[in-house]
């Protein structure tokens, strides 16, 4: 067991946890937000997607002592506090969940892809989306969703 | 008054989004219906039982009016993903006249008097929508005969809007809340009338769903998101061979991690299995996962371990050749094959798949008085996760308390709540709450499985290419026979060959027939269950006759077979207008069509491919589903699109194989499922020409679609596809 220290959605915290416990655990079951889901464990499927300082990084293998060096961990419930963020709006005109188990990783994913390609072309958003598994096949609909976001970015 | 049962419920506070625990007491009369209630107290509500609606059957109270205003509506059929938090409670808000984001929607618990509260078999629309519509209105037509009594006004002066009564000519208005008690005295219409489909403001509209924002924003809570006070975790290791037995494990090591309490032995019930497994309970989660994997287990698995696929599959196509169960025939088949101048024969196979929802499966039980059990799950339904207990542990039906959550995606996995009698089986263990969590590799190698189905077809046509003689027979295990102890295998299966002898096309003489062969795995229904599977083979072939009789294939199933009108005849009809069926493609190019009518509903696909070289690469989809009645078009596109997706999943990513008697994919890097990059564009009709038919949306968009792609791949490239999954890459 260690005491660390981290900064998620710009509040501090210290946890006093097995430093191996992978990020998404701490954030989920010590933190208590559960917006970051458990999807598969091997960084395969981007349920538990975050961002380090802005970049997405899944969470799911990353050991919590290893987000120690991170300034900033956003998680879901950081990027807005009523739901406004732009690509939530656009999630929300679209009505893109069907599940919605794996939006959480998918808007942090196309979050983080529209602050570094403000115009992503549909090559542009499967290469960044292409990280994020979606069993109930909503793709298509995020794919629109992310160029209403761009749009109304202006 | 008699009390029946007390429900705790889990509610979400819209304005803070934030869960809290909510104990929502709910009374009824023995043999009542429809229920209005108020507010009694400041921390109960209590329901008053106040008429039948219907004497056929028990409706329930499905609509609380608290004075306060509060308006609940309760919700039978769980969420997995297919919209029933809004396209269920709206059957009632259109009638009721409220806006669904004024009101509270409540997941029931099991509770006897909702009936059956299974989201499955694409039924929680089509079964509710005239019975759940009259429970609206009964409510609205209680609350205008209220505010009329208290103005001493006709009721035909009054109506209904926005959760107000007005009195039409003086503009007067009561709120719903102040007029709950008074219409809580009276006695409800057993048939009210409904609205005129031409007023809906909800049904029929693109409504906006009020999980949505919930979804968008990490709100929204689903069975792994439940915490309960001292609960502790569980990872549980099971025995990858299926049905092996544990000699012995070895916990010393486990026990050593920080955080691990307690080793215990439990079982996992699934139908008429029962698998042997250890169960690690920690602090954490993380620790539980770490104790796990420090067990030392001893299994037995003797013969068990031979089984494989490649056998299996070779057995199958080994009974091809016996005599089936005959399912349906008509006429004389073998006669007219025989006599037919022009013959062809096909065989076609079909993987094992997975569900593989996101959430991983999981529950929370609280188990810790000798006879009183607690759960938190996502399940399909919350009687049949209530039933599985009661059974498994033995423990009074009433004495269960179910919480269903939004589920991370089902598919028809959330039917079976092994997991949910293994964490109750944990938690009696421990004496406490406990949290069970599957890992994905559990999910993935532990099934229950799709089954997969292999088709030998045969069909005699004229010289000019009229179907004389058609059989499809089906060779494959039971979904049955691997959860049902007593299941006769002897006969037909009609879950089995599903569809195929109510298709429309006019085949004369025509032979259904079944072969069984029995399989050591369990098996499940997935999303369109069997259909998903024959649908591949009825259709390619249909194609495949198209050929031999030089026909198009579109013009050869309108033309040759459906001379008759039929709802598979106007989806067909759309399918060719909007797909632009007779426009010449780019050299290279092709275009595949099927449909399928099953229990479900009816839906069919064109597929537009290009090829190159070996590869193949989809351009366009084009789906027409015919409904009838749509609730929510937006959210039956989304279910078309969703459903082309899994089913462009099961043709091509490689599925489940067994070897040595386990599953040999582990995750979803062994087996895939279609990502982002691989998905083109869906372009949805829906058919709804209103009418007293309606059909269902969540499981119509998956059989289809294999034999639409696998037909545009032969017309495209000349090469005929007979077995799934098949690498598009390499065709």
């Amino acid at each position: 067991m260690a005491s660390i220290n981290l900064t998620i959605n710009n509040k501090p915290y210290t946890v006093d946890v097995d430093p191996q416990m992978p990020l998404l655990w701490v954030l989920r079951d010590v933190v208590g937000l559960k917006g970051t889901k458990f999807g598969c464990g091997m960084s395969l499927c981007g349920a538990c997607t975050v961002h380090f300082d802005g970049v997405a990084m899944r969470s799911c293998t990353l050991p919590v002592s290893a987000a120690a060096g991170a300034k900033n961990i956003t998680t879901i419930e950081g990027i807005s506090e009523n739901i406004d963020h732009v690509v939530q709006k656009a999630w929300i005109e679209l009505q893109v969940p069907q599940c919605g188990y794996c939006q959480s990783g998918q808007i942090m994913s196309a979050v983080s892809l529209l602050k570094t390609n403000p115009k992503p072309t549909d090559a542009d958003i499967d290469a960044a989306m292409m990280g994020n598994l979606c069993r109930c096949g909503t793709y298509t609909r995020i794919r629109k969703a992310i160029h209403r976001a761009s749009e109304m970015m202006g | 008054m008699s009390e029946l049962l007390i429900s705790r419920l889990l509610r979400k506070d819209r304005s803070s989004g934030i869960d809290r625990r909510n104990f929502l007491k709910l009374s009824s009369l023995s043999g009542v219906a429809l229920v209005l209630g108020f507010s009694s107290g400041p921390d109960k509500k209590e329901l008053i039982a106040v008429g039948n609606v219907a004497d056929s059957y028990q409706l329930s109270p499905y609509i609380i009016i608290e004075k306060s205003g509060k308006i609940t509506l309760m919700n039978p059929k769980p969420d997995m993903g297919q919209g029933t938090f809004q396209s269920v409670p709206s059957l009632m808000a259109e009638e009721l006249e409220v806006a669904l984001d004024s009101v509270t929607i409540l997941q029931t618990s099991g509770e006897k008097q909702f009936g059956m509260q299974v989201s499955g078999g694409s039924y929680s629309v089509r079964g509710n929508y005239n019975e759940l519509r009259k429970v609206g209105a009964a409510a609205k037509y209680m609350l205008i005969a209220a505010a009329a009594a208290e103005w001493k006004v006709p009721e035909s002066e009054c109506y209904a809007d926005n959760g107000r009564i007005f009195h039409k000519p003086s503009g007067k208005n009561f709120t719903y809340g102040e007029l709950a008690e008074t219409a809580s005295k009276l006695t409800p219409s057993q048939n009210p009338q409904l609205k005129d489909p031409k007023d809906f403001k909800i049904l029929g509209k693109n409504y906006p769903r009020p999980d949505v924002p919930l979804k968008s924003s990490g709100r929204a809570v689903f069975g792994i998101d439940v915490e309960v006070p001292g609960m502790l975790h569980a990872s549980v290791e099971h025995n990858p061979v299926f049905g092996g037995k544990l000699v012995s494990y070895d916990d010393s090591e486990a026990l050593k991690i920080k955080g691990v309490q307690k080793v215990v032995q439990i079982q996992r019930m699934l139908g008429k299995n029962k698998y042997d497994a250890v169960a690690v309970v920690a602090d954490n989660y993380w620790a539980a996962r770490q104790g796990r994997l420090a067990l030392k287990i001893k299994w037995d698995n003797g013969e068990l371990e031979k089984f494989n696929s490649k056998d299996y599959e070779q057995a199958l196509r080994n009974a091809a050749n016996q005599e089936g169960a005959v399912v349906h025939a008509d006429g004389d088949f073998d006669k007219s094959f025989a006599g037919a101048p022009v013959k062809l024969e096909a065989f076609y196979e079909t993987p094992v798949v997975s569900h593989s929802p996101m959430e991983p499966m999981n529950c929370v039980v609280t188990w810790t008085g000798a006879d009183s059990v607690e759960v938190w799950v996502s399940a399909q339904g919350p009687d049949l996760v209530k039933d599985e207990l009661a059974n498994t542990l033995k423990i009074p039906r009433d004495n269960i308390a179910v919480n269903i959550l939004f589920n991370g995606g089902a598919f028809g996995r959330r039917l079976y709540p092994d997991f949910a009698t293994e964490t109750a089986h944990i938690s009696k263990a421990v004496g406490k709450p406990v949290k069970l969590v599957w890992t994905r590799e559990d999910d993935t190698q532990l099934g229950p499985f799709r089954p997969l189905t292999f088709s030998a077809m045969k069909a005699g046509l004229s010289a000019d290419g009229k179907p004389l003689a058609f059989q499809h027979k089906v060779i494959g295990p039971s979904i049955g026979s691997t959860m049902d102890e007593k299941r006769d295998n002897t006969g037909e299966s009609s879950d089995m060959t599903e569809g195929i002898s109510t298709q429309k096309y006019e085949l004369p003489n025509m032979k259904n027939e079944y072969v069984f062969v029995e399989i050591p795995i369990p098996l499940a229904a997935w999303r369109s269950v069997t259909s998903s599977t024959v649908a591949f083979a009825h259709e390619c072939f249909i194609d495949e006759m198209a050929v031999k009789a030089k026909k198009d294939p579109m013009t050869y199933r309108l033309e040759t077979l459906l001379t008759k009108d039929s709802d598979t005849k106007k989806v067909l009809t759309k399918l060719k207008e909007v797909s632009h069926w007779d426009k010449p493609l780019p050299k290279g190019w092709g275009r595949g069509v099927a449909q399928y009518e099953f229990f479900a509903g009816l839906a069919g696909y064109v597929v537009v491919v290009s090829s190159k070289n070996n590869a193949v690469r989809i351009e366009k989809v084009y789906s027409v589903i015919d409904l009838g009645t749509v609730v929510n078009p937006n959210m039956t596109a989304l279910q078309i699109e969703g459903a082309a997706t899994m089913a462009l999943s099961a043709a091509t990513k490689n599925g489940i194989t067994f070897k040595n008697g386990q599953t040999e994919q582990t995750n979803f890097h062994n087996n895939p499922i279609v990502r982002i990059n691989e998905m083109p564009e869906v372009e949805v009709h829906i058919l709804a020409d209103g009418g007293p038919t309606i059909k269902g949306v969540g499981e119509p968009g998956i059989p289809p679609f294999a034999p639409a792609l696998a037909n545009a791949i032969f017309a495209a490239t000349g090469k005929r596809i007979r077995r799934m999954p098949f690498d598009l890459n390499k065709i």
